[in-house]
């Protein structure tokens, strides 16, 4: 009898129309960034076609020169996913260059050496971050603010100048091309690449992935639900963190030298990649796709500038933060309607 | 016990540890620099250490006067680096067209047009945080990318110079043998005072950040408090724009004001008033503002090299952050307190309700 | 048919916190297959009783024997591998993720370390089929209204001991209903039973009467922190029930109530048509007049709270109209009632009432400096003489206006509340639990200032647990049953607790 009173009343729960599905589902915003880069490269297709926009090698070019911005906005969607921030993006790309310069140039040690020490030191400072962070129940905005500052000092304690870099692996690995086809790709694009499927793959398809998801959703709900909240919120800034040393040795390899200055406030343009990307601001919904969508049409806007050849570099910045406040806006719209 | 009712009065006030490490600050200097604290008159101008650290400190002052309501009301402003570039492009760039820079009434109107530019921008950001409800940090986060674009639109991109006598007075001037830039801070921190202290707007300002919901039922409107604090605290990043370009007679869209929010934040939390909102103090917030600047220029007396100054900056936060988190207070210093403190005052009827009639608290 | 073994016993259970003993050798049972309700008012031990069991709280006393063996939990999550999966009022999942992951996170299928999604999906559509629901598990959990939500609730607590070997013994159900509309209720009970007769031990805990009554099969009275009683639901009537749970005999009561009314209360103030709030309290037609006193009596969740924060503007009515003196108000904030003259000390003092971090003085003047807003401060001198009078006038102590309000006692904090809504001459003062959780002397100073106010003809709305105190302060009672106003009373020799009390329990007035 039971069952007979059930089925018929759980019915009238299911989500009404398709159209509310449509608007409940959360790819939406990623299928709304993939539509605008769409519009907008078929946009510079017809307006520059006479200038070589349409050649392969300009879309591709969109991947090597943001490989860095990509990676560094692979973290960034982790930690946004789980509903943090992390400010000390650009600081940690910027040490990074100094001091992967500082170790090959002046120390002299080998390149093998020096990529793990990186990597290592970015993940450790990420760790550190995230720790404070869950055992003090201090702010993520503010204790990453330390964070960056902290790695810009240390980018100034060891050089006030920028060191370039002459050794020979690097060079020859920065000007490896990877022909696909007619056009080709970087060394730096194909690890972005690969770091944007390996962060696919364990958003998705590992439990540590689901309960970045799951923190980020309902922080109180994940503990009360036995997911081990701490631990998953101090791997994700150790998770930026190293993609953050990532991206400053993609840095260092795109630009080839270390700078104290370099990438300064890039962790906007990876807040504001994920952001336009689709993921929520506020954790919990997202996907790691859509920031490949919001790092290409950001690429997109610089490639546009350039082509335009009037107009200047800070249109992008204009662009970018009237994207960014569209999209919030949309954000803010969704949920607004999805608590109602 | 050696310490006295009048010693522990001090201790607890709140402006004691901000006031107690500027003047720490300050001793480090006399070993290195036997003259620290004398200050001569030059040319019926006064120069010293001290007046330079107030002077070159009064942008930070403004900014992070007007980041204290707003951090209040358990916000924050991410722009206010923005803003400063902002005005400051907008005022010379009008300045610069003119034909006769020196003339008053060119001057005032190019800064009305610059400070007007900062309201629009604290009028934005407030609408976004009030009226759609959105988190400050995020709110704040737009004009903060997008601003110093706008900055370089106005400027073209290139640094754009005045030679106007009446407004280098702002940032760069004397008058009555102090830097003029001292008087503006004085107007403005006097001005913040009389209206959160005179009026009522700072205990208003403190309700809503000490408890939003309570806030909302003893009838407080708190959008309209919002908007005002994230106008004002704009309007004090326009001040602070003006004073930055009168200082070099220049206007660089893309490095005036370049991190002041995160200095000013820092000032803020230096100064005792928590993140969190609620009990705000002007007078910290001076204090701390004037700690930052101690440190930039204690680093390079003492002939640290100046790089390290965002090293000694980042232990800073990290320490005064640690120092207000109860949790770490608890690990580090919980059995001591403990130890000290008299039983809970509490009456014990209070704690068996509240144990049984809140689990919803404890669960949600 | 003999009675089989219980699967859970728990005896001599004590529990104590700093200064106050929540739970004094508390017995408790229960048997496989059956709907268990805990029952209580404010104070009785309820939620402690069930956070012992779940291994929220560590016991101080006695012992739990499980499926006969004695056990022990550090936590949460050790009680739910022994089979004890507890579902809260709160639904505690993400919404964000989609039913099946809701159902299996943290115990995702894998296949070499890689989330087995068909599997995922299968094994969660099984499960939801097996307890006769009929949710599409993949779609996004907060595409569900909250009534699904809490089915889901049930249904991971219940996957997940089964996941983890122990199959669930016992599900504890805390006040799942509370935000329900009847068929959401309804749908609810169907799984209850369906569990029920799969052998599982079901500790359901409600504040509706007629709940308890349809569903369950037993129950168990809890009155400040001991064991009242374990009845067999048949067996006891409503009317017995509500004396257990408020704990006199009938007679008793009657005793001990004496009435104290004054005054002849004035014209109309307040008038309430209609108004209602789906969730909260069915629509209820009130009149309130001039220096006349309403006490509200009803068990904890019969819905006087809702009604007091409906008629404060705290909450947005969905239906009916409000007019004070004549003018409609319009209710969307509670501003609206403010400037009509109503003032509200909600229950929580300490989330929704105190601004801990500010001094005495300032919480005291803050409704009235709201009031003026914030260009028109109160002139010093004026507002030093307000706060001092008031603190004179209610004993505040300590008498200190600079005092940090949130370092001061609970029945300290309830006169600075009441100082603040003083302050502005409020027409209407709706005072929710206000003597809760403080002193006895605290308490007499309150009421007598409830009835003072009252002769200067100030309307009051009273709520309170205690019967007693209602009907001693009032002229008027309403009596709330499952969020309904059932009845209003008028106050006079011949009502006695026992009138109200079978009020409450029939739901209807004689």
């Amino acid at each position: 009898m039971s069952t007979t009173t059930a089925r018929p009343k759980a019915a009238d729960s299911h989500p009404t129309s398709k159209a509310a599905r449509v608007l409940a589902d959360r790819r939406l915003p990623v299928m709304v960034t993939a539509a605008l880069f769409l519009v907008m490269y078929a946009a510079g297709l017809s307006r520059y076609q006479n200038y070589g926009f349409g050649e392969a090698q300009v879309f591709l070019n969109l991947f090597i020169d943001n490989s860095y911005l990509l990676v560094a906005a692979v973290g960034a969607t982790f930690v946004i996913l789980s509903g943090g921030i992390d400010l000390s993006v650009g600081s940690v790309i910027g040490f990074t260059t100094m001091f992967t310069a500082w170790l090959v140039e002046r120390q002299g040690l080998p390149l093998v050496l020096v990529i793990p020490l990186a990597l290592g030191v970015g993940a450790l400072g990420g760790f550190l971050m995230g720790y404070v962070i869950h055992n003090f129940e201090i702010q993520p905005f503010i204790v990453t603010l330390a964070g960056l500052f902290l790695y810009r000092g240390l980018c100034l304690v060891i050089s006030k100048e920028s060191i370039a870099i002459g050794d020979a692996s690097v060079s020859s690995m920065a000007q490896t091309q990877v022909s696909l086809g007619g056009a080709f790709l970087s060394i730096g694009a194909i690890v972005a690449l690969v770091v944007l499927a390996a962060a696919f793959y364990v958003l998705h398809y590992t439990r540590f992935g689901r309960r970045v998801y799951a923190v980020g959703g309902n922080e109180q709900s994940a503990l009360l639900m036995g997911l081990p909240q701490g631990g998953t919120k101090i791997s994700v800034y150790t998770v930026s963190g190293f993609c953050s040393a990532l991206a400053g040795l993609l840095f260092t390899l795109y630009i080839q030298s270390g700078d104290p200055l370099h990438a300064t406030g890039m962790e906007l343009d990876a807040i504001a990649a994920v952001v336009i990307g689709g993921t929520l601001l506020t954790g919990g919904s997202g996907f790691v796709i859509g920031t490949l969508f919001g790092v290409l049409v950001l690429g997109l806007i610089k490639s546009l500038i350039q082509f335009e050849g009037t107009l200047s570099s800070w249109w992008t910045k204009i662009a970018t933060g009237v994207l960014l406040c569209a999209f919030i806006l949309i954000q803010r719209a969704m949920t607004a309607r999805r608590k109602t | 016990m050696t310490t006295t009712p009048r010693w522990r009065a001090l201790t607890h006030h709140h402006l004691f540890w901000p006031v107690a490490v500027l003047v720490v600050l300050l001793l480090v200097n006399i070993p290195f620099t036997p003259d620290f604290f004398s200050i001569k008159m030059t040319d019926g101008h006064l120069y010293g250490s001290l007046v330079s650290i107030v002077l070159f400190g009064s942008p930070l002052i403004l900014v992070a006067v007007g980041m204290t309501l707003v951090i209040a009301t358990g916000g924050i402003d991410l722009s206010v680096g923005a803003v400063v570039a902002i005005t400051g492009a907008l005022t010379c760039a009008h300045l610069s067209e003119q034909a006769d820079q020196n003339a008053l009434s060119g001057v005032f109107t190019a800064l009305a047009i610059g400070l007007a530019a900062a309201v629009v921008c604290g009028l934005w950001n407030g609408f976004l945080v009030a009226r759609m409800g959105i988190q400050p940090i995020i709110a704040t986060l737009i004009i903060m990318v997008a601003g110093r674009g706008v900055a370089q639109l106005i400027t073209d991109g290139q640094i754009i110079t005045v030679s106007s006598e009446p407004y280098k007075l702002i940032g760069g001037g004397y008058w009555l043998t102090l830097p003029f830039s001292i008087f503006v801070v004085l107007a403005v921190v006097a001005v913040t005072a009389l209206l959160t202290r005179r009026t009522a707007l700072g205990l208003l300002v403190e309700s809503v950040g000490g408890n939003a919901e309570a806030s909302r039922l003893v009838g407080i409107r708190s959008r309209r408090i919002k908007i005002m604090v994230y106008v004002f605290c704009a309007l004090c990043a326009g001040i602070a724009g003006l004073m930055i370009s009168s200082n070099t007679s220049a206007a660089d869209g893309n490095n005036a004001g370049l991190w002041i929010e995160l200095d000013a934040i820092l000032a803020v939390v230096i100064g005792g008033t928590a993140l969190t909102g609620g009990r705000f103090s002007i007078g910290g917030t001076v204090v701390g503002a004037l700690v930052i600047q101690t440190l930039t220029t204690t680093i390079y007396t003492i002939g640290v090299p100046t790089q390290t100054n965002l090293v000694f900056k980042a232990a800073v936060v990290i320490v005064v952050c640690l120092m207000q988190s109860p949790k770490f207070r608890a690990k580090v210093f919980g059995a001591k307190r403990a130890a000290q403190q008299p039983p809970a005052p509490a009456a014990p009827a209070d704690t068996a309700p509240t144990a049984d009639a809140a689990p919803k608290l404890e669960v949600s | 048919m003999a009675e089989p073994r219980p699967v859970l016993e728990m005896t001599g259970i004590v529990k104590e916190f700093p200064g106050v003993r929540a739970l004094s050798g508390v017995d408790f049972r229960l048997f496989p297959g059956e709907i268990h309700a805990l029952l209580g008012e404010n104070g009785a031990g309820k939620s402690t009783l069930i956070k012992v069991l779940t291994g929220v709280h560590t016991l101080d006393g006695g012992s739990i024997t499980l499926s006969g063996r004695p056990v022990r939990f550090a936590g949460p999550a050790q009680a739910q591998q022994a089979g004890i999966s507890t579902v809260y009022q709160e639904v505690n999942l993400c919404p964000n993720l989609s039913v099946a992951e809701n159902i299996f996170i943290g115990r995702e299928p894998t296949r070499f370390g890689r989330i087995d999604w068909k599997r995922l999906r299968r094994e969660a559509a099984g499960l939801v089929d097996r307890l006769g629901l009929d949710i599409d598990v993949t779609a996004p959990l907060s595409s569900y209204p909250l009534a699904v939500q809490q089915l889901v609730a049930i249904v991971r607590s219940v996957g997940t001991a089964d996941g983890e070997g122990a199959g669930t013994k016992v599900l504890v159900l805390d006040e799942p209903t509370s935000s329900l509309d009847r068929g959401e209720v309804l749908e609810l009970f169907a799984l209850m039973r369906r569990l029920r007769d799969e052998g599982v031990a079901i500790l359901f805990v409600s504040h509706f009467l007629d709940q308890i009554y349809e569903v369950c099969d037993r129950m168990t009275v809890l009155r400040n922190g001991t064991l009242v009683g374990e009845h067999m639901v048949r067996d006891l009537d409503q009317v017995g029930l509500v004396q257990l749970m408020i704990g006199k005999a009938l007679g008793q009561l009657d005793e001990l109530h004496e009435h104290q009314l004054h005054a002849d209360v004035g014209e109309p103030l307040l008038e309430a048509e209609g108004v209602g709030r789906a969730g909260g309290i069915e629509p209820f037609d009130l009149e309130i007049k001039k220096g006349e006193v309403i006490g509200l009596a009803g068990l904890l969740g019969s819905g006087r709270t809702e009604l007091a924060r409906l008629l404060f503007g705290a909450d947005q009515p969905d239906s009916g109209k409000v007019t004070v003196g004549g003018k409609e108000v319009a209710m969307s904030a509670p501003n609206d009632a403010i400037g009509a003259g109503v003032a509200f000390c909600s229950e929580n003092r300490k989330t929704e009432g105190l601004i801990p971090d500010l001094t005495v003085r300032e919480n005291i003047i803050l409704a009235l400096q709201a009031a003026r807003g914030w260009t028109r401060p109160i002139p010093t001198a004026q507002r030093d003489e307000l706060v001092a009078k008031y603190i004179a006038a209610l004993d505040i102590r300590p008498a200190n206006p600079e005092a940090r309000v949130g370092q001061l006692s609970g029945g300290n904090q309830q006169k600075v509340l009441l100082a603040r809504w003083l302050i502005t001459r409020p027409q209407l003062l709706i005072l929710d639990e206000p003597t809760r959780g403080i002193d006895i002397g605290a308490k007499a100073e309150i009421q007598k200032l409830v009835v003072s106010l009252s002769e200067e003809g100030m309307a009051v709305l009273y709520i309170a647990a205690e019967l007693e105190e209602v009907l001693r302060l009032s002229h008027t009672i309403g009596v709330l049953r499952d969020r309904k106003l059932v009845a209003r009373i008028a106050n006079g020799p011949e009502i006695t607790p026992t009138r109200i009390l079978e009020t409450i329990a029939s739901g209807e007035h004689q």
